[in-house]
């Protein structure tokens, strides 16, 4: 690319044409054309991804409306698809993945931002954030081998203590939505601890100082002072977990015994909506079929789109206000 | 009264924060469990026979995932093709030419193209390049990954070209720049660091994807010639493996977890070190 | 002089570097027979290395769809196509399909039960009482009663089944429905039911897995799976009366009851009548498109399949499947020429 001297535009008689030339000759036009091509077919991309999906779904759509989701009947062979067991075994997996990575997560945060020191919280931040860098289908591998026989051996345990409920009755087999609600707590707990750590640093420490001045304990002060300010980046920390767990596939399908029924007992097995897809995909046969799981995996795209958008409106609006 | 009051809330005190130790000691020491574990079990089978093998017959023990290794290079070579000029491009559209409301509506839709989920991507890529091809493809399976690459690298390239200060940039056009020779010669080189190990840091995320890769890139018993046919990748592997009874695909199930822990936790590894060495950009 | 030489060389060496044509298959289907296909396969490239068939065992229902889609160039299924999936594939495709059997298996209820040495004799009764959930227990009195003398446990039984379309339940559920009037009204027959009760696993293979990995359960897998896993398999009472085991011996009388086969070759042999019979054996069938566009590939199927009726045939018996029974090689023999 020669490089024209810059004169005096207003001195050129055609400066209009001679400026956009040099514009052209620097690049401009070509960078910001690239670059927006590319910004565009982001937008397009995404775009054709959502309307694939909304029109391969027609049939299904039009046949069941909105009682696909309310419909607990999964059967393929005579024409009825019903979403409930799938949503069931989803929420339900992901429900008991929170109660076990918010605790374990949020307690983890305040140890790391609050009592440990600098290095070791460094060192600890970096091991808990690598686990969020395994793949799905490790977990799974592990869930086989290691977390279902050893959930299976502290069965007596669990129904001893909490049988009571109806959470934990029934028969257990080892695969089951318990087991699935472990896997994907192990999954979702990095992204708590993460975005939880850095929002709980981000409060002031002059609010600290408030309170033990005032006689509180460590504790108090982290727990009545510090979390409670920290709250909305918490809070969106477990949504952004929480999206991620939903569309989890392969760790869960390995593990949560693919049976499209509805029980109150967790012992029981289920089945989520990624794992019905990820199973039967490729032996749907006719139009129906394809379409109900396609419309599965629309009903999954909304439900991660909210959960996502929820998780950023938190997480941003705290994160711009703590750093001010 | 007041000093067993006094005396209970230390107690709480003492209890509550030794607990949250034992959180992240639980949660720090699952790594070290999950990584410790595949290395044992996954060492064993780690022979030359496991790297350059094909795998063997059903019921015949041997072989190797040669071919799988291959395939996983292969997808994540096309993924990278796919993926990194539009992120990246992407990322310099929103880092230096977007206006807020542009801005706000391709960081929306790349929020929304990263929620969705794996398997929903797989379905996308069946439709739009399986069916009306008539069969699956390597080529299927690297474009499912690529998309799932586009929105992680438009942020992150944003990110760190966003992070170059603005007197780099004020330097460039004082000497006369415009203001793409600026970002060519000054800017990009600059965030060069972090958008690398951010290229880095995406690959090492789509290696350990299966499930896009189910029916797209399907499976291959034999070597995949080309971009058009099936091919086979080492976390598809690893999953049939896993399921299946046979005990000595349960062992190479391990190895190839290993392998694939191992190459995605060094790459990790790396890219955290360089990030958090050079400036100006934290994490 | 050098650019003449340069020439020639260049056109040497690129004649050289293109060596008998390779030819890629792709195949899906039935994970029935996934141990004897892999196995003819891996043979058959092994004899003729430019040819490989890549089959891939994603289950008869998967196998069926795929090949409808015809995203692979042939299929396999332990279930024939019904009519209705034969009118899709002739309206998606344009031409028809053909069934072409290759082996004969059978379906065996596996089970693990640690403490219990002896091969467990399952009645028919007994079978679809557990898989309607009627029978819970290991030691229900339907299973004490075939069982004299063994100690069977109160243990509850943890059913297993196919979460996937298969042509393993449909030769499961095609028996059961046959045996018990309940089983039919209930739940009937096909690749998919509706499972009253029990754990779902993908393919063969993965219920052979889940069965391994959990105590107390019980599921139906195809015989190879059983043997080359080292699990426990129960004898099931045929309809004349026999507790019989799976071998190739009871199979080979599983098929010699059939009288003749129709010139589609679909055709059910579940609970045939003869003593020594085995009474949950099935054919098992490739799918083969009427017409196959690329001459190469067309060439290679043909080939393939009068190899398989020949010499692949003498190889099944060494992995538990029965050979087909000679005047249905004929007529298949005969058949591989309407593909066009």
């Amino acid at each position: 690319m020669p490089a024209f001297p810059r004169t005096a535009t207003s001195a050129r008689p055609s400066w209009r044409a001679w400026s956009f030339l040099q514009g052209f000759q620097s690049g401009d036009e070509v960078a910001h054309g690239l670059s927006f091509a590319a910004a565009a077919s982001v937008i397009l991309i995404t775009a054709f991804l959502a309307l694939e999906l909304y029109r391969n779904s027609v049939l299904t759509r039009e046949k069941f409306g909105w009682s696909f989701l309310f419909t607990k009947v999964w059967d393929p062979v005579a024409g009825q698809f019903g979403a409930l067991p799938f949503i069931y075994g989803t929420v339900v997996s992901s429900a008991v993945a929170l109660s076990i990575a918010i605790p374990l997560g949020v307690g983890a945060a305040i140890f790391l931002a609050e009592l440990a020191p600098a290095r070791l919280s460094a060192v600890l931040t970096f091991l808990i954030e690598l686990l969020a860098a395994v793949p799905s289908v490790i977990f799974g591998l592990l869930g086989i081998f290691i977390l279902v026989p050893v959930l299976r051996a502290a069965e007596p345990i669990l129904r001893g203590v909490l049988g009571w409920t109806p959470l934990f009755q029934g028969p257990f087999y080892g695969v089951s939505l318990l087991s699935g609600g472990v896997v994907l707590a192990i999954m979702i707990v990095p992204f708590i601890i993460s975005i939880s750590r850095e929002v709980i640093l981000t409060v002031p420490g002059d609010q600290r100082e408030a309170a033990l001045a005032l006689g509180a304990t460590r504790w108090e002060t982290t727990w009545k002072v510090v979390v409670p300010n920290a709250r909305k980046g918490i809070t969106g920390s477990v949504f952004l977990a929480l999206a991620r767990s939903l569309g989890e596939t392969m760790a869960v399908t390995m593990v949560i015994g693919n049976d499209p029924k509805i029980n109150a007992s967790l012992f029981a097995p289920g089945y989520s909506i990624a794992a019905v897809i990820a199973n039967e995909f490729t032996e749907a046969t006719g139009d129906l079929y394809p379409s109900a799981l396609i419309e599965l995996g629309l009903v999954l795209f909304g439900l991660t789109i909210i959960i996502n958008g929820m998780a950023r409106l938190l997480v941003e609006s705290t994160m711009s206000k703590g750093s001010a | 009264m007041k000093s067993f009051h006094n005396t209970r809330r230390k107690v709480v005190n003492v209890v509550m924060l030794s607990l949250t130790g034992v959180c992240t000691l639980i949660a720090a020491g699952t790594l070290v469990f999950i990584l410790s574990y595949l290395f044992i079990h996954g060492v064993r089978s780690l022979n030359w026979e496991f790297l350059t093998k094909l795998p063997t017959p059903v019921g015949e023990t041997g072989g190797g995932m040669a071919n799988a290794i291959i395939g996983s290079a292969k997808l994540l070579f096309l993924a990278m093709v796919v993926g990194v000029p539009i992120g990246f491009l992407g990322g310099v559209y929103l880092a230096e030419f977007a206006g807020t409301t542009t801005s706000f509506v391709l960081r929306y839709t790349t929020d929304l193209l990263n929620g969705v989920p794996s398997i929903v991507i797989g379905i996308f890529a069946y439709t739009l390049i399986v069916l009306p091809q008539h069969h699956f493809s390597t080529f299927a399976g690297g474009v499912a990954l690529g998309i799932m690459m586009i929105p992680i690298a438009v942020r992150s390239s944003a990110e760190f070209l966003r992070a170059v200060p603005g007197s780099l940039r004020e330097g460039a056009m004082a000497l006369g720049a415009s203001k793409t020779k600026a970002l060519l010669t000054v800017v990009i080189p600059a965030a060069k660091n972090g958008i690398m190990t951010g290229i880095l840091l995406n690959l090492a995320r789509v290696a350990g994807e299966t499930a896009p890769l189910l029916f797209t890139s399907f499976s291959n018993r034999y070597w995949s010639p080309g971009w058009d046919q099936p091919t086979a990748a080492l976390p598809v592997m690893i999953f049939t493996y896993a399921v299946a009874p046979y005990d000595d695909w349960h062992q190479q199930a391990w190895s190839a977890g290993f392998v694939l822990l191992a190459l995605v936790l060094a790459v990790n590894i790396t890219a955290r070190l360089i990030l958090s060495k050079r400036g100006p950009v934290a994490h | 002089m050098t650019r003449t030489a340069f020439w020639i060389l260049l056109t040497v060496v690129s004649l050289r570097i293109s060596p008998a044509q390779q030819i890629l298959i792709n195949a899906a289907g039935a994970t029935f027979p996934y141990p004897i296909y892999s196995k003819w396969f891996d043979v058959y490239h092994k004899k003729f290395p430019n040819i490989q068939i890549n089959y891939q065992s994603i289950g008869s229902g998967a196998g069926i769809q795929q090949i409808t889609a015809g995203t692979v160039d042939f299929g396999a299924s332990d279930s024939p196509m019904g009519d209705e999936e034969l009118n899709q594939f002739r309206q998606k495709r344009g031409f028809g399909v053909l069934h072409f059997p290759t082996v004969l298996g059978a379906n065996v209820p596996a089970y693990n039960l640690s403490g219990v040495a002896q091969q467990l004799n399952f009645t028919p009764e007994a079978l679809a009482g557990i898989f309607l959930g009627k029978i819970t227990k290991w030691n229900d009195p339907e299973l004490v009663k075939a069982n004299a003398g063994v100690n069977l446990p109160a243990n509850p039984i943890v059913v297993v089944h196919r979460s996937d379309g298969s042509g393993t339940t449909y030769v499961w559920t095609d028996y059961l429905s046959k045996v018990s009037k309940e089983w039919e009204s209930k739940v009937g027959r096909g690749k998919s039911v509706n499972w009253p009760v029990g754990l779902g696993g993908k393919g063969n293979e993965a219920v052979a897995g889940q069965i391994k990995q959990t105590p107390n359960s019980l599921g139906y897998i195809e015989l190879t799976y059983a043997l080359q896993n080292k699990m426990s398999y129960g004898t099931v009472r045929n309809a004349a009366g026999v507790f019989t085991q799976a071998d190739l011996a009871s199979v080979r009388a599983a098929a010699a009851a059939l009288k003749d086969i129709p010139d589609d070759f679909r055709v059910s042999i579940t609970n045939p009548l003869g003593k020594t019979a085995y009474p949950i054996c099935t054919f098992t069938w490739l799918l083969i498109p009427e017409k196959i566009a690329d001459p190469a590939k067309k060439k290679t199927v043909v080939d393939f399949l009068g190899w398989m009726l020949a010499e692949g045939q003498s190889q099944v018996e060494s992995l538990s499947y029965g050979r087909l029974p000679q005047p249905i090689v004929a007529k298949e023999m005969k058949g591989i020429g309407k593909i066009q």
